[in-house]
């Protein structure tokens, strides 16, 4: 495959960035995109220009690293996808793709298409764990969770952080990320006794990091490579009102 | 957690559109009942008596003190999250496919809620000034309210105004009734289309038809005959 790709660059965070143009061929279909990218730095790199920055650890969908803004959506035109499963069979022969880093005010660009996601990380030390000393594994069905609670605290724990829900969303509003692991602590019977302080200092820090305000239009759900829904963001909002009306 | 810190919170602040969007349509709906009785072919007597009925009501003079101070929440707070949510994306994207995963509406509340503004300032300058402020109208022996109407409908522009503003308005509420239930906490999968689907009959089928119906049946002629 030929492809024309406009790729952000960017020096720092504190310099201005743009799209500059790279022609690269013999990309095979049955590449990662991420492949494709190791292989267009290689050849920046023997011609001495610098290589891209991006984002990746696990490569194989799961840990969120991988970040980058394909052709107008979060993780490429495939659904529930991150850009490291994404293949090059996505695109065609000959397209042009634009690669630009997330972009919100909570998400800095460090380099390139690389964002500094540490705003994240800061909302869950506000409140995204579970103090009691849990233990060994217990044995199994010493502490009863109901199945449907089970199955539904595992939908909301199978985010991997990534961001896109940011990304996507017109507002930049990181609800979606923060009300999955609000619902994935508050429907089990170890993140019950910290629930309110927990949904309430995350949400206060969720503020301060700068994300926008929720306004419901769903499109987190849509881009979100693991496929959590927004009845969490219902749920987190059930939570926080309940806290504060109790505490 | 003091309540001023919670309605300044992000999830605060939705509860307060949510909360004054549904107000505002509990308003709708018995505005919507005033209107239907203008198609009695009474002569306009009972939509005149419901009228006179409102306006020298007390808890209706009250409840119309918050629906003013709802109109002003609502507004000043969808200024204020706007631009907070502009603000928060400094560097736009070069291209940006939202199309595909949310749809128009539900992403611009902001333009349709600034058109149905700008139709409330009409509206109210029309009909509610000279009845209830001015006092030019609805008096004795002054022309009635509903002669007003059926003569304010007999220009077109008016009428066109109408009833894009009530298509305007069931295409804000389509997005904001269900969105309103969300913010609540209330979206459990259960009930979820449920609500949306309610939320749409009543927009576009309840509030949409319902509003826009008057004008036009006015401006045909078919409403009013007997005014
Ligand atoms: S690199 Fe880990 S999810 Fe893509």
């Amino acid at each position: 495959m030929n492809l024309t790709l406009k790729i952000w660059r960017q020096k720092n965070s504190k310099e201005e960035g743009k799209l500059v143009t790279y022609q690269v061929d013999g990309i095979s279909k049955e590449m990662s995109f991420l492949e494709m990218f190791d292989v267009l730095n290689e050849r920046l790199v023997a011609k001495n220009e610098e290589p891209i920055a991006f984002d990746h650890d696990c490569r194989e969908g799961i840990c969120g690293m991988c970040s980058m803004h394909i052709n107008g959506r979060p993780h490429g035109p495939w659904t529930r996808t991150t850009v490291c499963q994404l293949h090059m069979r996505a695109f065609e022969d000959g397209e042009t793709i634009v690669i630009e880093p997330w972009r919100a005010k909570g998400f800095p660009v460090i380099k390139d298409l690389m964002v500094d996601r540490s705003a994240f990380d800061r909302i869950m030390a506000a409140g995204g764990f579970v103090s009691v000393n849990t233990g060994n594994a217990q044995d199994a069905n010493c502490l009863p969770v109901p199945k449907a609670d089970a199955d539904e605290s595992f939908s909301a724990a199978a985010c991997i952080g990534c961001g896109a829900c940011v990304a996507s969303c017109k507002n930049s509003s990181a609800m979606l990320f923060v009300s999955a692991k609000v619902s994935q602590m508050a429907l089990l019977p170890q993140g019950k006794v910290e629930r309110k302080d927990r949904v309430m200092n995350m949400v206060k820090q969720m503020d301060v990091e700068g994300f926008g305000n929720c306004t419901n239009t769903g499109s987190c759900e849509s881009v979100c490579p693991k496929g959590i829904s927004l009845h969490h963001i219902a749920r987190m909002n059930r939570e926080y009102l309940l806290a504060n009306i109790t505490e | 957690m003091t309540i001023d810190q919670y309605i300044n919170s992000s999830i605060g602040r939705k509860t307060v559109m949510a909360a004054t969007g549904l107000f505002l349509c509990v308003f709708l709906i018995e505005h919507l009942y005033s209107n239907l009785l203008l198609l009695f072919t009474d002569g306009g007597v009972a939509f005149t008596e419901w009228s006179h009925t409102l306006v020298h009501s007390m808890l209706i003079r009250l409840i119309e003190i918050f629906l003013f101070l709802a109109i002003v929440l609502h507004v000043v707070q969808a200024i204020y999250i706007t631009k907070q949510n502009r603000e928060s994306r400094p560097v736009k994207y070069a291209v940006y496919k939202v199309d595909q995963t949310s749809s128009w509406f539900s992403r611009n509340m902001g333009i349709t809620g600034s058109l149905i503004f700008f139709f409330i300032v009409v509206h109210m300058w029309q009909f509610f000034v000279p009845y209830r402020i001015m006092d030019t109208v609805g008096g004795e022996g002054q022309t009635n309210v509903a002669q007003t109407i059926k003569e304010a409908f007999h220009n077109p522009w008016f009428v066109l105004l109408y009833v894009g503003s009530s298509a305007f308005l069931a295409f804000h509420l389509n997005h904001g009734f269900q969105s309103a239930f969300t913010t609540f906490g209330m979206n459990a999968k259960k009930y979820k289309s449920l609500i949306s689907l309610f939320g749409s009959f009543f927009a576009f089928v309840i509030i949409g038809l319902g509003f826009s119906i008057i004008p036009i049946l006015f401006y045909f002629g078919i409403a009013g005959k007997t005014f």
